[in-house]
């Protein structure tokens, strides 16, 4: 996995409650069978004036003028400003990877949708929870300062603005650990495997009919 | 000391490791697989040379992207026409024929919507771990399980180590007491528990669905309502074990044997919160207050009665919230103050994982019998849940009863709750659905969804805009 340690990057915002996966990316791009390629098609439906297909070339396509990603002064966006609840919905992990393929490494709100939260830390992107107050603040600082940037230190938990203001924001420390050493959970877990094989055979003899129910030909 | 909650029984059962940051390897019992959500996951598996751990854990099936016409269907895996579609269901066969995955085929008659084929091939039974790609995994908590969708990182994981990394959530108790009113549906209170907590009301906290409405309520009515515990934020919903519940897993392909059945028995009666259990918020709703319900907006919450208004943002006093309301009016093309009856409807769909089993299919063509769809719907779809359901609905000749209603009788898949597949809303249109989601653009580019029962769907889908079912059929 992608590791985290330190971004400096503009901001962009997302300005509404309750953004879902499907509009973070919509259904028509979960066909496809790779993890890659999903950036063109971030938030599709807002962001372009046309319906999207899967494997489009969208350079031709037309845009949404009055959408903020498309705006000049977000170009190169690092940090994604957004309202509560972000992420809620299907647990698609498309979700993450648009972000992350559009070059979003880290997204900033009051609160997550849990299963976005997770998928999220999966892939390298830090999702940071601040109070509504602080975010509220950001969102006014970023709309009154064109090339507004946010600087983010994993390993101190902190967010800086330009003005050198610093918030504090709180983390898991096992998703630390995982981010700042770009660690693959399924090596960490695998090194449990001894623990997973005793409980597995305690649990068979507790329960047998929790296993071998399913099998092939049957 | 406190005793334990349901959901507190189901994670000490399934406790391999803690760890000192107070996150915990789970070891999962159960993994239910479909095509959107793992090609990613067979892939990192192949790449790290792994394998999955159990394979007789997983079952699989595909749904999202299967066709719902007999004809489209007829071929199978090739015949489905959008070649991007065909070759995520082709890697979901090849995948499972790889790692000697059981997957139920296109058109095998146990193939079906992933959360309705778990519990009715009883590969998910009461007290299990379950996971699957799939945000309304919740649905199994019916069974009295701990049951949750995860993302594709975490498919391979469970694949992996046959475990989750996990921290315990919190307890939250839906408590809905009294009776419901007649012609109220399951759909219909957690429709109504969704209007009051909110989407985000759940969110960190696993569900319980207790009270007598809910001990009242058949087995595929609590599905119903713990499929939709993650619009309410909840990645888990459940309901504690009764009689209800045994009864329904009994005989079951998948369920105990003879032998072993006394012992599951005795084993999941355990699974009830205790008298003396502590959560750590509890919501109390009056059953008998429940009505009918519609979604008006484009989030899950944004749900009335279906003899209310469309809220007017002016008498919102949250300035977030007031540009949420103008939003979804703009989107949704609705104006304040407009009675929810006089929304007309283009497109009626009756299916998706909330609402695509016998019980729903039966509502649904109780409602049709003897009626016509209005002329000025342009399509109204049922889609049952699985290939079971659509057997058992015709051997109750309730597909002949639909049809000539003017309904159109499809093969089961996930179809237009999220339209993958060919099954689409057109811009603007909208559409009286039983499914999960009214997201924006979530039916189909521009498409416009008002979240009902199966009931109030087939009601719409009758008289040409929304109506109290109960006032229809009264008619009669």
């Amino acid at each position: 996995m992608k590791s985290f340690t330190q971004v400096t990057g503009i901001a962009a915002p997302m300005d509404r409650a309750n953004v879902d996966t499907d509009m973070i990316i919509p259904k028509n791009f979960l066909k496809s069978i790779k993890r890659t390629g999903f950036g063109k098609n971030l938030f599709d439906e807002l962001r372009y004036l046309d319906e999207g297909l899967p494997d489009q070339d969208c350079t031709g396509r037309p845009l949404n003028k009055d959408f903020p990603l498309n705006f000049p002064r977000y170009e190169g966006a690092k940090v994604l400003l957004a309202r509560e609840n972000f992420g809620c919905g299907s647990s698609r992990e498309h979700a993450p990877w648009a972000l992350d393929d559009y070059g979003f490494r880290a997204i900033i709100a009051p609160s997550f949708a849990d299963i976005f939260f997770n998928n999220s830390f999966k892939n390298g992107l830090l999702p940071i929870i601040l109070s509504a107050e602080i975010v509220d603040q950001l969102f006014q600082e970023m709309y009154a300062n064109e090339g507004y940037e946010l600087s983010i230190d994993l390993a101190e938990q902190v967010v800086t603005t330009p003005s050198g203001e610093t918030f504090s924001f709180e983390i898991d420390e096992f998703r630390k650990h995982c981010l700042l050493n770009g660690l693959d959970d399924i090596g960490l877990t695998l090194r449990e495997a001894d623990a997973i094989r005793a409980y597995e055979e305690k649990r068979q003899q507790q329960a047998p009919w929790l296993f071998g129910a399913i099998q092939p030909g049957a | 000391m406190a005793g334990k909650t349901l959901y507190d029984k189901l994670w000490d059962a399934h406790l391999v490791k803690e760890r000192d940051d107070g996150s915990a390897l789970i070891y999962i019992d159960r993994h239910i697989i479909h095509e959107v959500t793992t090609p990613q996951a067979f892939e990192g598996l192949r790449l790290a040379g792994r394998k999955p751990w159990r394979v007789d854990s997983i079952l699989a099936t595909p749904d999202h992207n299967v066709p719902t016409t007999a004809v489209e269907r007829a071929s199978g895996v090739q015949g489905i026409e959008d070649p991007v579609s065909r070759i995520q269901v082709q890697t979901l066969d090849d995948n499972c024929d790889e790692f000697g995955i059981v997957e139920f085929k296109i058109n095998d008659n146990r193939q079906g919507i992933v959360h309705v084929i778990g519990p009715e091939s009883g590969a998910c039974l009461p007290g299990m771990t379950i996971v699957c790609g799939d945000s309304h995994t919740a649905t199994n908590g019916a069974l009295g399980a701990l049951a949750h969708g995860i993302g594709t990182s975490e498919v391979e994981h469970v694949m992996a180590t046959q475990c989750l990394v996990a921290k315990k959530m919190k307890n939250l108790l839906i408590k809905v007491d009294g009776e419901l009113a007649p012609g109220v549906t399951p759909k219909d209170v957690v429709l109504a528990i969704i209007a009051n907590i909110g989407t985000a009301g759940g969110t960190g906290y696993a569900m319980e669905f207790g009270g007598q409405v809910f001990r009242d309520m058949s087995m595929e009515g609590r599905m119903t309502v713990c499929n939709m515990a993650i619009e309410a934020g909840a990645r888990a919903g459940m309901v504690a074990v009764d009689d209800t519940t045994i009864d329904y897993v009994k005989g079951r392909t998948y369920a105990p044997n003879e032998e072993q059945w006394d012992a599951a028995v005795a084993n999941w009666k355990e699974l009830v919160s205790d008298v003396d259990a502590e959560f750590d918020k509890v919501v109390e709703i009056d059953g008998a207050s429940i009505k009918p319900q519609v979604s008006w907006g484009t989030s899950p919450e944004m749900v009335l009665p279906v003899d209310a208004r469309v809220p007017d943002p002016a008498q919102e006093a949250d300035p977030v919230k007031k540009t949420g309301i103008e939003r979804a009016l703009q989107y949704m093309g609705l104006t304040a103050g407009q009675n929810i009856t006089d929304i007309a409807v283009d497109r009626v769909f009756i299916g998706s994982c909330t609402n695509s089993r016998i019980e729903d299919i039966r509502a649904a063509a109780a409602v049709a019998k003897g009626r016509q769809v209005a002329s000025s719907v342009i399509q109204a779809m049922v889609v049952p849940g699985s290939g079971q359901v659509k057997a058992q609905a015709e051997a109750e000749g309730l597909d002949k009863i639909l049809v000539a209603a003017g309904f159109e009788w499809r093969e089961p898949g996930c179809s237009m709750c999220l339209a993958m597949n060919a099954d689409k809303l057109g811009n603007g249109e909208h559409c009286a659905s039983t499914s999960n989601r009214n997201f924006e653009g979530r039916q189909g580019y521009g498409g416009r969804t008002h979240l009902v029962s199966p009931a109030m769907a087939a009601a719409a889908a009758v008289a040409g805009h929304f109506i109290d079912v109960r006032d229809l059929t009264s008619q009669a």
